[in-house]
C-alpha cells in the first residue's frame, strides 16, 4: 500500500506538469484539469473513513536519507484524516469557485501551480510522522502561501503582505525546528509516535520545557495567534479563493494540527495548559474585538478567523488537562474540550469558507468590499444573501446551524474547567468562561455587521448605476455546498462525531483505552442549562451593542496608532534593514583592493593559523639537492627583478622586468630537467611581453601611486604575510613522504601510450581530457577577448539591463 | 635547492600580492603574472629538483625526474597566458569605457 505517498506526491507532480502543458490547454480548461486532483484525492480519502473509524491506522516507511536518520514515514490516523479531508474537500470547492472567480487574463498557470504546491505541502504536513519531513513541508506551505499572497505582485500591498506573512511564519518555523532538534536530542528519534511512546523518559529532561515553548511558537505563528496574528489581515491581499482556502480553512489550521498532535507529548505540563488556553482565549477576544471596527469585509473576516482560531486553540488547551489527570472516570469529561475543538475546526471551515466566497462574490459583482459603501444588496444578490446569513448565524453560534453545537460545547468546556483545582485554575480559572463569553458577544456583533451592513439598509446610488446582478451559478455552487454542510452537520452531528471525530480523538489521547467513551453524544437541546443562558445573554447583549455601535465605537481610538503591534513590527523591520544596510556598506564599499585584502587575510589566518595551532611545521634540509653557484646567481636575478618591479614607475620597465622574470623561470626549467616547460615558457613569455607592449598603446601610463603611507604599509604587511605563509606551506610539503609517488606509472609511457616523451604522453594521452578542457579554456578566453574588443557598448545600453 | 626555491617562491608571492593590492590596473595584471610564475616554480619544487634525468624515454633506462608536475605546469602556463591576455583586454575595455585605470576611481562609476 503506497496510496498515502501517492496522495502527497500527486499535487506536486501535477504542479510540475502545469508549466509544461498549460500552453496546449485552452485557458478555461486548466482549472478543470486541476480540479480533478483534489477531487480524486478526496474521494480516495473517503474510502479510508470506514477503516479508520474501526481504529485502523496506516503507516508506511520509505528510506530517504538513511545515513542522517531521515526517512519518509507516512502515518494516516483519524487526526490526519480530518485535516486531509479538509485540505482536499475545501480545496476542490475553492478551485471550482476560482474557475469562475478569476479572470481568464490572469496568469492562471502560476496560480494553480502554487495552489497545488500548497496542497501537496499541506498534505505532507498532516501525513508525516518524521519531524524533519514535517518541518520541510511546513515551510513549504509558508513559501506557497507567500507566492499566493503576492499573486497580484504589481500591487505594493500584496508584496508587503506576502513578506510579512513569510517573515512571521518562517521565524516561527525555525523556532519549531530548534524545538524538534531538542526533542531529537532527548529521545534520539525523529518519529512522533516513538517520542509519544517514550514520553516518560523525555519529560524528565531539562530541554523538555524549552522544546515545548519553541514548538508552540511555531504553532502560534502559523495559526495567527496573538501577538503574531498581525500577518493574517495583511494576507487578505491574496485573491479571495486563496483567502478562503489557505487563510481560513487549511494553512492557518496547521498550528492547530501541531498542537493536537503534540498534546500527548506536552499535554501534561502546566505551561502547555496555560500557554495554549491563555493565548487562545486572548486571541479569541482580541480578534473578535478588532473585527468589529473593520470596514473592509475581508479584513473583518480575517480578524474573525484569528478569533475563531483562538477559540479552537483554547479548546485544545482545555482538553490537555485530561492528559495531565490521566485516564479515569472523572477525567474523561475534560476530553470533551478537545472533541469540541475538532468539531469546531470542521464547522469553522464550512461556514468561514462560505463567507469568504460570499465576500468574493460581493467584491466581484459590486466592485467594493467596503461596508461603508455597501448596503441594501438583498434584493440584488438573494442567493449570496442566503449564504451570508447562514454562514454568519452559524459563526455567531445560532441554531439551527453547526456553529451553535460547537459553541455550546465550548461554553460547557470553559465552565467545566473551573471546577478543577490543579494548575491554580481555582484562582484565576474563573476568567476563562468570562473571556469566552465576552468574546462571543463581539463575535455576535461582527456577524450582524457582515449581514446587516452589506445586505440591509439603503442601497447606495453609485452602486445602482452599475446595474449589478447575481453571480453566475458556477460561483454559487461551492458556497452552497458549504452551507448545505453547515445545516447538515447540525442535523446529523453524531454521524460526523462517530466516523470522523472519534478516531481523531485516539490521536490526541493515545493512552486512553477506548475512544468510545471519548465521544460525547452531541445534541442540540440540553434543557435550560448554563450554556444556553450564556448564549441567550450573548444574543441580547449582542443585538443591543450592534444598534448602539455608533455610541461605543470611539473606544477603538483609545489605543494610539504607534503603540499597535503592526507599528512595532514595522519599526523592527525597518530598523534591522537600516542596520544591516549600513553594516554591509561599511565593508562592501566597492573598492576592489579592499576585497582582495579580505581574501588574503582570510587565507593567511586560516592556513597559517592551522600550522600555528597544530604545530605541524617540520622542515629539514636532509633531502634537498645541492645548490650550484650559477643557480644562486639566477635566484638573485629573479629576486632583483621582482623587487625592482615594485619600485619602477615606468610601465615599459615593469613589463621588461616581468619578461626577465619569465625568462629566468625558463632557465630554471632547463636546470630542473624540464625541457618542454622551458620551451613553452620561452614562447609564452615572448608573446605575453609583446601583448603587454601592444596594449600599452591603449592604456594610460603608470602614475605614481598616490596612496597614503598607512595603506602602503598595511599592503606590504599583508603581502609579506601571504608570501611567508606560502613559504611555510612549501617548506612543510617538500619533505612530505607519506604517499608514494605515482609518477612511476607514467614511466611505462612507451608501452601504455606509445610515446617516448613522458610529459607529452601525460598531456596527450593519460590526461587528454584535461588538455582538451584546457583548450576549451583557451577558446573561451579567446572568445572573450574577441567580443570585448569588438563589442561597442552603445550609449543607453546599460539602461536596458536594469 | 628545494628550500631555496620555496623561499624564492615566497618572495615572488609577496611581490605579486603587493602588486595585486595596488590601485593601477597594469600593476595588478603584472602581479597576477608574477603569481603564476611563483606557482609554477612551487609545483616543480614539490616534485623534487635535480633528482633524475630528463623524462624522455630512450635517454636513459630509469631514474627519471618526476614528470607529473611538469605536465601540470605545462597546462598552467598556457592557462595563465590566456588569463593574462583576457585581463589585458578587460583592462583596455574598462579604460575605454570609464576613462580611468585606477580601481579607487572606478569604484563610483559602476552603472547601477
Amino acid at each position: 500500500m503506497t496510496f498515502e505517498l501517492a496522495i502527497i506526491l500527486l499535487p506536486f507532480i501535477v504542479a510540475a506538469c502545469i508549466p509544461i502543458f498549460y500552453r496546449r490547454l485552452p485557458k478555461k480548461a486548466i482549472g478543470w484539469v486541476v480540479l480533478m486532483v483534489p477531487l480524486s484525492l478526496f474521494l480516495l480519502l473517503t474510502t479510508y473513513i470506514p477503516r479508520i473509524a474501526k481504529g485502523q491506522t496506516f503507516s508506511n516507511y520509505y528510506e530517504w536519507i538513511p545515513s542522517f536518520n531521515i526517512n519518509f514515514t507516512t502515518y494516516l490516523d483519524g487526526l490526519s484524516l480530518i485535516f486531509s479531508l479538509l485540505i482536499t474537500g475545501v480545496g476542490s470547492l475553492v478551485i471550482l469557485y476560482s474557475i469562475f472567480y478569476l479572470s481568464k487574463k490572469e496568469s492562471l498557470h502560476h496560480f494553480y501551480c502554487y495552489l497545488l504546491l500548497f496542497m501537496g505541502a499541506m498534505l505532507g504536513v498532516v501525513f508525516s510522522d518524521h519531524l524533519l519531513v514535517l518541518y520541510t513541508f511546513w515551510e513549504l506551505t509558508s513559501v506557497s502561501s507567500f507566492l499566493l499572497i503576492a499573486f497580484w505582485h504589481h500591487r505594493k500591498a500584496s508584496r508587503a503582505g506576502a513578506r510579512k506573512s513569510m517573515t512571521i511564519t518562517v521565524s516561527g518555523g525555525i523556532a519549531m525546528l530548534v524545538g524538534f532538534l531538542m526533542l531529537y536530542s532527548m529521545s534520539e528519534t525523529f518519529s512522533i509516535r516513538e517520542i509519544i511512546s517514550n514520553i516518560d523518559v523525555i519529560s524528565e529532561q531539562s530541554l523538555f520545557i524549552p522544546a515545548l515553548v519553541l514548538i508552540l511558537l511555531g504553532a502560534f505563528t502559523k495559526s495567527a495567534q496573538f501577538p503574531f496574528h498581525i500577518w493574517l489581515p495583511d494576507a487578505m491581499e491574496a485573491p479571495t479563493p486563496v483567502s478562503a482556502y489557505l487563510h481560513s480553512a487549511t494553512m492557518v489550521k496547521a498550528g492547530i494540527y501541531l498542537v493536537a498532535r503534540f498534546t500527548p507529548i506536552f499535554g501534561g505540563e502546566m505551561i502547555w495548559f496555560w500557554a495554549v488556553t491563555g493565548v487562545g482565549l486572548l486571541t479569541l477576544f482580541w480578534g473578535s474585538f478588532n473585527a468589529v471596527k473593520q470596514v473592509d469585509l475581508k479584513a473583518l473576516l480575517a480578524f474573525s478567523t484569528v478569533s475563531q482560531l483562538g477559540l479552537i486553540m483554547s479548546l485544545l488547551g482545555l482538553g490537555s488537562i485530561a492528559v495531565y489527570l490521566g485516564y479515569s472516570k472523572d477525567s474523561i469529561i475534560y476530553t470533551q474540550a478537545a472533541f469540541a475543538a475538532l468539531f469546531h475546526l470542521i464547522n469553522h471551515s464550512t461556514f468561514k469558507g462560505a463567507l469568504f466566497m460570499m465576500v468574493g462574490i460581493v467584491d466581484h459583482e459590486i466592485g467594493t468590499r467596503d461596508i461603508r459603501r455597501l448596503g441594501g444588496l438583498m434584493p440584488i444578490l438573494p442567493f449570496t444573501f442566503t449564504v451570508a446569513l447562514i454562514g454568519s448565524l452559524s459563526m455567531a453560534g445560532m441554531p439551527p446551524f453547526n456553529g451553535f453545537l460547537s459553541k455550546e460545547m465550548f461554553f460547557a468546556a470553559t465552565l467545566k474547567i473551573t471546577q478543577l483545582d490543579v494548575f491554580s485554575i481555582d484562582t484565576i480559572g474563573v476568567l476563562i468562561p468570562v473571556v469566552a463569553w465576552v468574546a462571543s458577544i463581539f463575535t455576535f456583533v461582527y456577524c450582524l455587521i457582515i449581514v446587516g451592513k452589506t445586505f440591509f439598509g439603503k442601497i447606495k446610488p453609485d452602486i445602482l448605476e452599475k446595474n449589478p446582478h447575481e453571480a453566475p451559478i458556477g460561483m454559487l455552487i461551492s458556497p452552497f455546498i458549504l452551507i448545505g454542510l453547515v445545516v447538515g452537520i447540525f442535523i446529523f452531528p453524531n454521524l460526523l462525531g462517530h466516523y470522523i471525530l472519534q478516531p481523531a480523538m485516539a490521536g490526541i489521547y493515545p493512552t486512553f483505552p477506548s475512544t468510545e467513551e471519548l465521544t460525547p453524544h452531541i445534541s442540540a437541546w440540553h434543557g435550560f442549562n448554563m450554556e444556553l443562558w450564556m448564549t441567550i445573554g450573548v444574543v441580547i447583549l449582542g443585538i443591543t451593542l450592534y444598534f448602539l455601535l455608533k455610541r461605543w465605537k470611539p473606544i477603538y481610538r483609545w489605543i494610539p496608532q504607534r503603540l499597535t503591534l503592526n507599528s512595532l513590527y514595522e519599526t523592527v523591520i525597518s530598523f534591522s534593514e537600516n542596520v544591516s544596510e549600513s553594516l554591509t556598506k561599511r565593508y562592501m564599499n566597492g573598492n576592489l583592493t579592499h576585497y582582495f585584502s579580505y581574501i588574503y587575510m582570510v587565507f593567511v589566518i586560516v592556513v597559517a593559523g592551522v600550522f600555528f595551532l597544530t604545530n605541524s611545521f617540520e622542515w629539514s634540509l636532509v633531502n634537498n639537492s645541492s645548490v650550484e653557484s650559477f643557480e644562486l646567481i639566477l635566484v638573485f636575478v629573479v629576486i632583483f627583478a621582482a623587487v625592482a618591479i615594485l619600485f619602477t614607475t615606468s610601465r615599459i620597465a615593469s613589463v621588461l622586468l616581468n619578461g626577465v622574470l619569465g625568462y629566468s623561470v625558463a632557465f630554471f626549467f632547463v636546470i630542473f630537467r624540464a625541457p618542454d616547460l622551458a620551451l613553452t615558457q620561452l614562447v609564452v613569455e615572448s608573446v605575453t611581453t609583446a601583448l603587454f607592449l601592444i596594449c600599452f598603446k591603449f592604456l594610460p601610463d603608470l602614475t605614481p601611486e598616490r596612496t597614503s603611507k598607512r595603506v602602503k604599509v598595511s599592503n606590504g604587511v599583508i603581502s609579506i604575510l601571504v608570501g611567508a605563509t606560502v613559504t611555510i606551506v612549501g617548506l612543510a610539503v617538500v619533505n612530505y613522504e607519506k604517499f608514494e609517488t605515482i609518477s612511476t606509472y607514467f614511466e611505462d609511457a612507451y608501452n601504455l601510450a606509445g610515446g617516448k616523451n613522458i610529459v607529452n604522453t601525460i598531456l596527450g594521452d593519460f590526461r587528454a581530457f584535461d588538455t582538451m578542457l584546457e583548450v576549451v579554456v583557451l577558446f573561451i578566453a579567446g572568445l572573450g577577448v574577441y567580443t570585448i574588443i569588438k563589442l561597442k557598448a552603445k550609449k543607453g545600453d546599460a539602461d536596458i539591463e536594469n | 635547492m628545494e628550500s631555496l626555491i620555496v623561499i624564492l617562491v615566497g618572495i615572488l608571492v609577496s611581490v605579486g600580492t603587493y602588486l595585486v593590492l595596488s590601485r593601477h590596473m597594469i600593476r595588478v595584471i603584472v602581479g597576477t603574472a608574477i603569481l603564476s610564475h611563483a606557482v609554477h616554480l612551487l609545483i616543480l619544487a614539490m616534485g623534487g629538483l635535480k633528482k633524475g634525468v630528463v623524462p624522455l624515454l630512450g635517454q636513459s633506462e630509469d631514474g627519471f625526474t618526476d614528470a607529473l608536475p611538469q605536465a601540470l605546469i605545462l597546462t598552467a602556463i598556457v592557462i595563465s597566458f590566456a588569463t593574462t591576455a583576457f585581463l589585458l583586454v578587460l583592462a583596455y575595455r574598462t579604460y575605454k569605457t570609464n576613462g580611468t585605470a585606477d580601481f579607487r576611481e572606478l569604484r563610483g562609476i559602476s552603472d547601477e
